[in-house]
């Protein structure tokens, strides 16, 4: 020990180590460039929201409070407001969620759980390529195949059945069995948000410590015990997140609602019934509109904007909730 | 030649080997095969009632994998398998006809790392209480009391019964565990490692609750620790590479052991 000092200490001495400072030229810049990328996102994020507030304006000013009231879309008389189009977009989603997130957790749970080893790759596969079809290609299969089997199949038969009766008789009536509607953007937006709720899922499941799962089965649990009391509950915070995930990419999903939802500027409290989401209705008339037209569209991008905001608001807050109990 | 002085010294002889007391467990002809790989060979051993048998050799001889058969862990992943004969008072736990989760409520596993559940302390140990017995509330009330007493963990969360069970210590999470373990009032207790991932403080309670436990319930534990063997078992099992090399009361394997290779891993000299 004694030895290996003193010989350290007359490397020292003789001076080998004449060292040389590293530059700090390259970290400076290196910090420099990191920080410009991070303030762009910001600039750009602003520059984006500053420009639709500034197209916007007129319609605010010109409807007020009441443009998120009025369910008027009048281009001959000027008169717009943005209810139904909200409506629609909140509903589209939420059936999204309502019918997409037990089929995610069903899967997700199945890959995790009970999948025979053989068939994971397969399945898991399959659902991610099911996330990389185009949406375009979601909304022609909707409009013109889904569609006319769902009159057929789903909206005919139902609307026989529940015509006349309170509360359903309203809700699932299709005055028009065309097969587009509400619920029909709901089931396309469905397909499109499972692969990503279902891999999310998948994942956060698959990183729960084995132990956990043995002794959760170690007491005598069942399957279904192990998964619903155990297993979920564990996983919460991000199931929250995935499901939030979902419900981002249903708002604000354009090709596929717009093909499919009717793109009908009416309330209706049938959810057969076609309607209109702020993205949907963005896309239809975009192209040609102008004055106040343009301007009532940007504020509805402003609102889209403004939900979705309101949606990782919710979701935050859910996620602290569930890690503080 | 026997065990180190250190070793020696844990054999304080208060509770030396029942060889009368009944067997709970005995394993006969038992053969294990991960696919392919050949796990357990042969082994007979039997377990007797309230008494704690230590399973003692170096990683991988097979001794977890034992421990994992008598409450059949191990059939939840598909390429185990196991031959032969388990019977626990009698029945044949290998028996494909066995109900596994009634199976698993008779014998209760602890193991390596603490695993509480995402719920409150009160409903860690209710939880497996409410699978298996319908109570009133005020009759769970009690045995959930019971059993964190039993567990010796009863003063440290009387007052926050309400808390999530992740929020206890370590050694605290792993009472938890076997508080929720000796809830279902199982027959055998099976231990995993209970303590290797917790520091001295903490084992030395969880050793102390498992010569408690001793007058309830049958006992198995695996351990890395041959002073901890020493400390708390009345029995060892002392396995080498999917055999069982020498079984006897623990004060005979680590003072006066019979085999050369028993000697050699109690000696230290391999492993």
């Amino acid at each position: 020990m004694t030895a290996l000092t003193q010989s350290v200490a007359l490397a020292r001495e003789s001076g080998v180590a004449a060292r040389i400072a590293p530059s700090k030229t390259g970290d400076r810049l290196f910090q420099g460039l990191s920080y410009a990328s991070a303030l762009l996102v910001l600039l750009v994020l602003a520059g984006i929201l500053g420009s639709i507030v500034y197209g916007a304006w007129p319609a605010f000013a010109e409807f007020g409070f009441g443009f998120l009231t009025s369910s008027a879309w009048n281009i001959g008389t000027e008169q717009y407001g943005a209810l139904p189009a909200v409506i629609g977009t909140v509903a589209a989603a939420l059936l999204a969620l309502v019918i997409g997130v037990p089929i995610s957790l069903g899967i997700a749970i199945y890959l995790t759980q009970l999948c025979p080893g053989w068939a994971r790759k397969p399945v898991a596969m399959t659902i991610e390529l099911l996330a990389s079809v185009p949406s375009i290609i979601y909304g022609m299969w909707g409009l013109f195949v889904f569609a006319p089997l769902f009159a057929r199949f789903v909206q005919v038969p139902v609307s026989n059945v529940v015509e006349g009766l309170p509360i359903v008789g309203t809700l699932l009536y299709a005055r028009i069995p065309s097969g587009v509607g509400v619920l029909t953007a709901g089931i396309i937006l469905a397909i499109m948000i499972v692969p990503f709720v279902a891999s999310i899922t998948r994942d956060m499941l698959d990183q729960i410590p084995t132990v956990l799962r043995e002794s959760a089965y170690g007491i005598g649990c069942t399957t279904w015990e192990v998964v619903r009391h155990v297993l979920v509950p564990q996983a919460s915070v991000s199931i929250i997140g995935a499901i939030m995930l979902g419900l981002g990419r249903a708002l604000g999903e354009t090709m596929a609602v717009t093909f499919v939802i009717g793109n009908a500027n009416r309330l209706s409290a049938s959810i057969f019934d076609p309607g209109s989401t702020i993205a949907s209705r963005i896309a239809n008339e975009f192209n040609e509109a102008d004055g106040l037209q343009l301007s009532s569209l940007m504020a509805l991008g402003c609102l889209l904007f403004i939900i979705t905001f309101i949606v990782l608001i919710v979701a935050r807050l859910l996620v602290r909730r569930t890690k503080v109990a | 030649m026997s065990a180190s002085p250190a070793i020696r010294s844990q054999l304080d002889g208060r509770n030396p080997a029942d060889h009368a007391a009944p067997v709970r467990i005995a394993v006969k002809d038992l053969n294990f095969y991960y696919g392919q790989f050949h796990g357990l060979k042969n082994i007979n051993l039997d377990f007797r009632d309230r008494q704690v048998t230590a399973l003692i050799g170096p990683s991988g001889c097979g001794k977890s994998t034992l421990l994992r058969t008598f409450n059949r862990i191990y059939s939840l992943y598909p390429e185990q398998r196991a031959e032969g004969q388990i019977l626990l008072d009698g029945q044949n736990v290998l028996d494909p006809k066995i109900d596994l989760n009634e199976l698993r409520s008779r014998i209760g596993m602890v193991f390596q790392k603490p695993t509480p559940f995402p719920m409150s302390i009160y409903d860690n140990v209710a939880f497996g209480l409410r699978l298996y017995e319908k109570l009133p509330k005020a009759e769970l009330d009690v045995r959930v009391e019971e059993s964190l007493r039993k567990a010796a963990l009863w003063d440290e969360v009387k007052d926050k019964l309400k808390q999530s069970g992740m929020g206890l210590s370590g050694g605290q999470q792993q009472r938890l565990c076997i508080a929720r373990t000796v809830a279902q009032r199982p027959e055998v207790i099976l231990f995993d490692e209970p303590t290797s991932a917790l520091d001295p403080i903490s084992t030395g309670r969880i050793e102390e609750l498992i010569e408690q436990l001793r007058s309830e319930f049958t006992i198995v534990i695996v351990t890395h620790n041959m002073q901890q063997a020493a400390r708390i078992s009345q029995f060892t099992a002392f396995m080498y590479l999917g055999e069982l090399i020498e079984f006897d009361a623990t004060s005979k394997i680590f003072m006066n052991p019979a085999k050369r290779q028993t000697q050699d891993y109690i000696t230290g000299r391999f492993g």
